[in-house]
């Protein structure tokens, strides 16, 4: 039996160096030294893609809430183009502006802007906005009101109104459920709905479906979410009488909503720069961005720059 | 004949002598090939402990030698506002809940820790021994994280409809912690009782004291500086816990209210914030400083955990 299990393990390992050596090889002979015979045949494979390939390997580091995204267009680009290499990692908003701005990383995930953030040389970076992501407040079922104004919005945020029925709701009090005072979701949040006004202190947590599971089990609990973590355990509320879908959020109607950045240090070259260029084909933009709960760029009849100043497009 | 046997002698004495000259060699290589050996991994192990040390105090010092805040205000102040304006860098609460959540759990374990290792060494080592060790090893080897959502899922419930509270607590967090340095505290607890010598229970019980008495007054008495240490152990342990605590205290920054109150630690703090803050900013700096913190907390664990052994060995 232990031997059977250390054949199985030996096996294993060589058929993963082989697999290993396998794509190093193709990748060699279709970036580096394409054989003459072969030529034409890889300038016809070649044209039907985007650009051609360097094999230099990108990272893109940071925001978590763009992972998925990225991770998933990153898998699709590879396919498409062989010998490219992008490795896609967490790790927060925060870790990709420093190690984008410091060089560690190819590309830096944010969702909020380099000019938001303390300490970063924002001149030094590029910014490639990829998607846009909306934000609600989120109650759970049980609350009976659909709709806040600004006004009580910011209210039941800043602690003034602690009861539901302040509001039009059962009586039941409220509980705050909030994200840490460095979260990107928190500054887009306390910008556009609350008007910059400080939130008071509540259930902190940092990860969307914590937020999200905190929010369906404790009666009263109000909270934020993006657009994409909604399901039903959890309701969305209107502001101001505007429901949170891509149709308001495209012209600006609904205001909380925030991009989600994928910065370089100066302008993005070879691969970083095909690879930027094909997250924003429409083949991209139509199916993954929305598949996963993000709004298309290029739906986006507005814009908007770092200090919240709205123009139409 | 005989002179014939002498040269034979003395060839096969000098092949001898040269046979374990050379081994001496090989041995003495040997000896210093090891040593060095030992003496590199010793090395690495200083070096390692040594720049990390100075990793975190360089960066959690620059809070106070680079950023200007006085060292007063992040230990006394209760204000925590690190981007407000103007910013407040107060880390009160964050240390006066990682104290109370590991009093809390300390509170609640060690009864329970010791009376298991009474029951598992002098009451019915047979089954303690086949049956509860086990077991309690067994909890050791499951993830905090794997707590955390426990208590999360079955622990923050039961409180907020036993109580009508929010249910994220001190109480939740010393609860769940309680549970994970229960084994420590168990299994520590239970080598100090074994190494009671039997002597000494035997004369306790021969000058007609009860199984009871023996226990309480003989057994545990000498026992008592290897159950400190397993408390100790288990508190520290707790104190630089940080998962499953975070899942279940609801990190609120203000200074703790009561066992329903949600609180935040020093741990929970910094989880939560590192991906977010910038390095070399103010921010980023102070949750360094949080971190060096937690260091010092666990080099004094270090030192009440020596000198019980100090006195263990008195003894």
């Amino acid at each position: 039996m232990k031997k059977l299990s250390k054949m199985f393990i030996a096996l294993t390992c060589v058929g993963a160096l082989l697999a290993g050596c396998g794509s190093g090889n193709t990748a060699q002979t279709q970036t580096q030294t394409p054989a003459p015979a072969q030529q034409p045949a890889q300038e016809q494979s070649n044209s039907g893609s985007t650009t051609k390939t360097s094999g230099e390997p990108v990272t893109a580091v940071g925001s978590t809430a763009l992972q998925p995204l990225v991770e998933q267009a990153a898998k699709d680009f590879m396919a498409k183009n062989a010998g490219a290499q992008i490795q896609v990692q967490g790790g927060g908003s925060g870790t990709g502006l420093s190690q984008v701005a410091s060089g560690a990383a190819t590309i830096g995930n944010s969702d909020i802007f380099a000019e938001e953030k303390k300490g970063i040389p924002a001149n030094e970076l590029v910014d490639h906005k990829v998607a846009v992501v909306g934000m609600a407040a989120a109650v759970s079922p049980q609350v009976k009101v659909d709709n806040l104004s600004k006004q009580q919005l910011i209210d039941i945020f800043t602690g003034k109104i602690t009861n539901w029925k302040e509001v039009g709701g059962d009586d039941m009090k409220i509980t705050l459920v909030n994200r840490p005072k460095s979260s990107g979701t928190r500054a887009t949040f306390s910008k556009f709905a609350l008007d910059g006004k400080e939130e008071a202190e509540g259930i902190t947590e940092d990860s969307s479906g914590t937020v999200r599971k905190i929010i369906a089990e404790t009666p009263g609990a109000i909270g934020y979410l993006a657009l994409s973590y909604f399901n039903d355990s959890v309701k969305a509320l209107k502001l101001d009488g505007v429901e949170a879908n891509a149709e308001n959020i495209a012209t600006n109607k609904y205001p909380v909503w925030a991009y989600e950045h994928m910065y370089t240090k100066g302008e993005a070259t070879g691969d970083a720069k095909a690879f930027l260029d094909f997250i924003l084909t429409d083949e991209v933009q139509k199916k993954t961005v929305t598949e996963l709960g993000f709004l298309p760029i290029t739906d986006m009849k507005v814009e908007r720059d770092a200090e919240g100043k709205v123009t139409q497009k | 004949m005989s002179h014939r046997t002498e040269g034979v002698n003395t060839e096969r004495q000098s092949m001898i002598a040269q046979k374990m000259l050379t081994t001496n060699k090989r041995q003495k290589t040997e000896n210093i090939s090891g040593k060095t050996i030992a003496m590199i991994c010793a090395g690495l192990l200083v070096i390692v402990v040594l720049s990390i040390t100075y990793f975190i105090a360089s960066k959690g010092l620059s809070t106070f030698f680079v950023d200007g805040v006085s060292f007063k205000e992040f230990l006394t102040h209760d204000k925590w506002d690190p981007e407000g304006e103007p910013s407040a860098y107060g880390v009160l609460p964050f240390i006066l809940g990682s104290f109370f959540v590991t009093a809390l759990a300390a509170l609640i374990a060690a009864p329970l820790g010791i009376g298991a290792a009474i029951f598992m060494t002098e009451i019915f080592p047979g089954f303690g021994k086949k049956v509860l060790k086990p077991v309690i090893e067994l909890l050791v080897g499951i993830p905090s994280v794997v707590y955390g959502y426990v208590g999360l899922t079955l622990l923050v419930p039961f409180i907020r409809e036993q109580f009508d509270v929010l249910g994220f607590s001190l109480l939740a967090g010393g609860l769940v912690l309680a549970l994970m340095i229960l084994p420590t505290i168990t299994s520590v607890a239970a080598d100090a009782i074994e190494a009671v010598p039997q002597d000494l229970r035997n004369a306790s019980l021969a000058l007609g004291a009860t199984r009871w008495q023996t226990i309480w007054n003989v057994v545990l008495h000498s026992a008592l500086p290897g159950c400190l240490t397993a408390i100790v152990l288990g508190m520290s342990r707790a104190f630089g816990e940080a998962l499953a605590v975070q899942m279940v205290i609801g990190n609120t920054t203000k200074l703790p209210g009561g066992l329903l109150e949600p609180i935040s630690t020093l741990t929970s703090g910094i989880t939560l914030n590192m991906g977010n803050t910038i390095q070399g900013t103010p921010y980023n700096n102070a949750l360094w400083s949080m971190a060096l913190l937690l260091l010092a907390m666990s080099f004094i664990f270090i030192v009440i955990l020596r000198l019980l052994g100090r006195k263990r060995l008195a003894k």
